[in-house]
């Protein structure tokens, strides 16, 4: 019972992971319809980003707590920017043009972020220092869930729920409703298109970056490749869980980081992907859509 | 054109076997084939020059069996398919011996060839296993450990030196990190005083593995030997730190990298890595090291010392067998032991150095010391 609680709780963490990074692609694919490939590169820039600003932090002796709150919101605002702009200069010039355009750019983007980064900093592995504080508290539980596991778990569940009340609630949320259920139609009351769009690029790059410091933090070590397997599973759980829908993605990244961690501990990791895939095949093939693909107004 | 070089090697076999009594009072050729352009060129360079080191030696002598080394590289580029060329044009050469090649493709490429007119050829470089073990090769010898020598001493060190009774064996999944893996776990369960109790692979990259740690302290190992490259290493290590999982942590040379240390920081500390013997004590190291730098004014490059080993057993060997004769080469360099920069060796039967090998080191303070 332990070891199965083990392996749930390990599995959330990374289910957390995945469902932050699969909400950018689920919110840009909602609202243009667009797999946004260089979504994962957002992800490894927000951790670059962190690893630079702490180290500078780190240089005047500030305390992990005061070092964590500063670097966050930086790597989270360069991130959006780097989001925004993406969106600017690869995915708007191609708004009217076969689907197929947009996909290539962003493969392109993809890899010359990629690329970008390699040159500009390092090939190497680097390590990434432990901003996410120890909690004393949690020593004791720390051979089934440390503290920068529970970091992750509630972080990426407090963003899930302001980005829900968000939409939910918000004019901007409102007009991203709108915006994803017909784009003409949207224009035609007074929404603002081009603005929506650029503010889901910015929202989905923000949730990137808060994933990507957390989890290069919790693992301590980052390069230029990061984004590639990460930004692969979270699409594979946005897919999972139905590609445009919010909760879905949710969902889907729980689902994906659950059954990897018990294919691991049940059978073997030699499984782990096998099995993440072969759930996707199965889901797929009787629910298309994914698992609450077809749930209308909640489509962002 | 097979049919022309099937007859351009029996051309050059035949002149071999007219030339022996004219080359007599002539010159030993001294073959370098290895990888000397392309992008693996670093790899072979240094064992030029260290033929030409030790061939200046001899020569300043007066020789080998009053007779000149003449050193003839022929760069191969890690190919097998210019592997074979180099080893074709060597032969018509009327190569002596030959040092290399570099790659253990291509030296099992070109190994044939040089059978074929039984010239003797020693590696500094190719681990891979079925070169010597096999027992296809008889003229082959190498200057290296296998590979395999490599999981073999991790599983003896974690079972003898720390006491290990029930080991997790777990890889990267790749060919070099599964095959340390394969041949650990063989000698784990090989030795009858402990067992393998998990045997995995885990994905490259995958975004964290708390999932495999979890199991590795749930299948009760007190040791866990680990094969594959320093990044999964790193994470694996200090997710089971995290986790209270302090068992030992054993690895290969892989692991045994500085930017191992630097990654995985405090957590790296008391971690387990196999790695090339450290020769650096012996006097012949010194005297090398200090040869190059005179002559080349630079650092040696990767395989010089187990080049410059090879180089000096092939002239050993030729001075002690008295000939140049292929079979009295090859039981000189099986019963002489010769003292070189890794060591005074001699070669088994298969053809490896007896005395060369893997040592196992521990990261002491931010640094990879010999383990005790």
């Amino acid at each position: 019972m332990e070891y199965f609680l083990e392996l749930f709780l390990g599995g959330l963490t990374r289910g957390s992971i995945y469902a932050l990074i699969a909400l950018g692609y689920t919110m840009v694919y909602g609202i243009i319809k667009l797999i946004n490939f260089a979504h994962g590169e957002i992800y490894m820039i927000g951790a670059f980003t962190a690893l630079i600003i702490s180290g500078v932090l780190a240089q005047f002796g500030l305390p992990g707590w005061s070092i964590l709150l500063m670097t966050l919101p930086i790597a989270v605002i360069y991130s959006s920017a780097y989001g925004f702009t993406i969106e600017k200069i690869a995915y708007r010039p191609l708004r009217g043009a076969p689907r197929l355009s947009p996909l290539i750019s962003a493969i392109g983007m993809s890899i010359f972020l990629q690329n970008y980064v390699l040159l500009a900093q390092t090939a190497d592995f680097l390590p990434f220092p432990a901003l996410l504080p120890e909690l004393a508290f949690m020593e004791g539980f720390s051979g089934i869930m440390n503290s920068s596991e529970l970091f992750i778990v509630l972080t990426a569940a407090a963003v899930m729920a302001g980005l829900t009340a968000y939409i939910k609630y918000t004019r901007m949320g409102k007009a991203m409703r709108a915006t994803s259920q017909n784009q003409r139609m949207a224009m035609l009351v007074g929404v603002n298109v081009d603005n929506v769009i650029s503010m889901t690029f910015v929202i989905g790059s923000a949730l990137a970056a808060v994933g990507g410091v957390l989890i290069a933090s919790h693992v301590g070590q980052i390069n230029f490749y990061i984004g590639f397997i990460a930004g692969i599973k979270a699409f594979t759980a946005a897919v999972l869980g139905g590609i445009g829908s919010v909760p879905g993605a949710m969902l889907g990244g729980l689902v994906l980081g659950w059954t990897e961690s018990f294919a691991t501990g049940y059978v073997s990791s030699d499984y782990e992907d096998v099995f993440a895939f072969a759930l996707l095949v199965l889901i797929l093939i009787f629910r298309p859509s994914g698992i609450l693909g077809k749930e209308e107004g909640h489509k962002v | 054109m097979i049919k022309k070089l099937t007859s351009a090697v029996a051309v050059a076999a035949g002149i071999g076997l007219i030339g022996i009594g004219v080359a007599q009072a002539d010159e030993i050729v001294f073959g370098v084939p290895g990888a000397h352009t392309g992008d693996l060129a670093s790899y072979g360079l240094p064992t030029i020059n260290a033929a030409k080191l030790v061939a200046d030696k001899y020569n300043a002598k007066g020789g080998v069996l009053g007779r000149m080394i003449k050193v003839v590289p022929q760069d191969d580029q890690c190919k097998p398919e210019l592997a074979v060329n180099a080893a074709m044009k060597l032969v018509s050469e009327e190569a002596t011996v030959a040092m290399g090649h570099i790659c253990s493709g291509a030296t099992k490429a070109a190994l044939p060839v040089y059978g074929d007119s039984k010239i003797v050829v020693m590696s500094p470089s190719a681990t891979n296993p079925p070169l010597t073990t096999s027992g296809d090769y008889p003229n082959f010898f190498r200057t290296i450990a296998r590979d395999d020598a490599q999981g073999q001493l991790a599983a003896s060190f974690t079972i003898e030196k720390l006491g290990a009774k029930k080991i997790a064996v777990i890889h990267d999944k790749g060919d070099y990190g599964k095959g340390f893996a394969e041949f650990a776990k063989a000698a784990v369960d090989g030795s009858g005083a402990a067992t393998s109790v998990l045997f995995e692979g885990v994905t490259p990259g995958a975004v964290d593995y708390s999932a495999v740690v979890q199991k590795v302290k749930h299948s009760g190992a007190d040791a866990v030997i680990f094969g594959g490259y320093h990044p999964e290493a790193s994470k694996i290590v200090m997710a089971m730190r995290k986790k209270n999982l302090k068992i030992p942590f054993v690895s290969d040379d892989g692991v045994k990298d500085p930017t191992f240390i630097k990654v995985a920081g405090v957590f790296a500390e008391g971690v387990f890595a196999t790695g090339p013997q450290d020769s650096s004590g012996n006097p012949l190291y010194a005297v090398a090291l200090a040869e190059h730098k005179k002559a080349f004014n630079a650092e040696p490059g990767a395989f010089f010392f187990n080049a410059y080993s090879a180089a000096l057993a092939l002239m050993n060997a030729i001075e002690k067998a008295g000939s140049t004769d292929y079979d009295k080469i090859v039981k000189a360099l099986k019963t002489e032991y010769v003292e070189t920069p890794v060591g005074k060796i001699k070669f088994d039967s298969i053809g490896d150095a007896e005395g060369v090998g893997f040592d196992v080191y521990m990261v002491a303070n931010g640094v990879f010391v010999q383990a005790e």
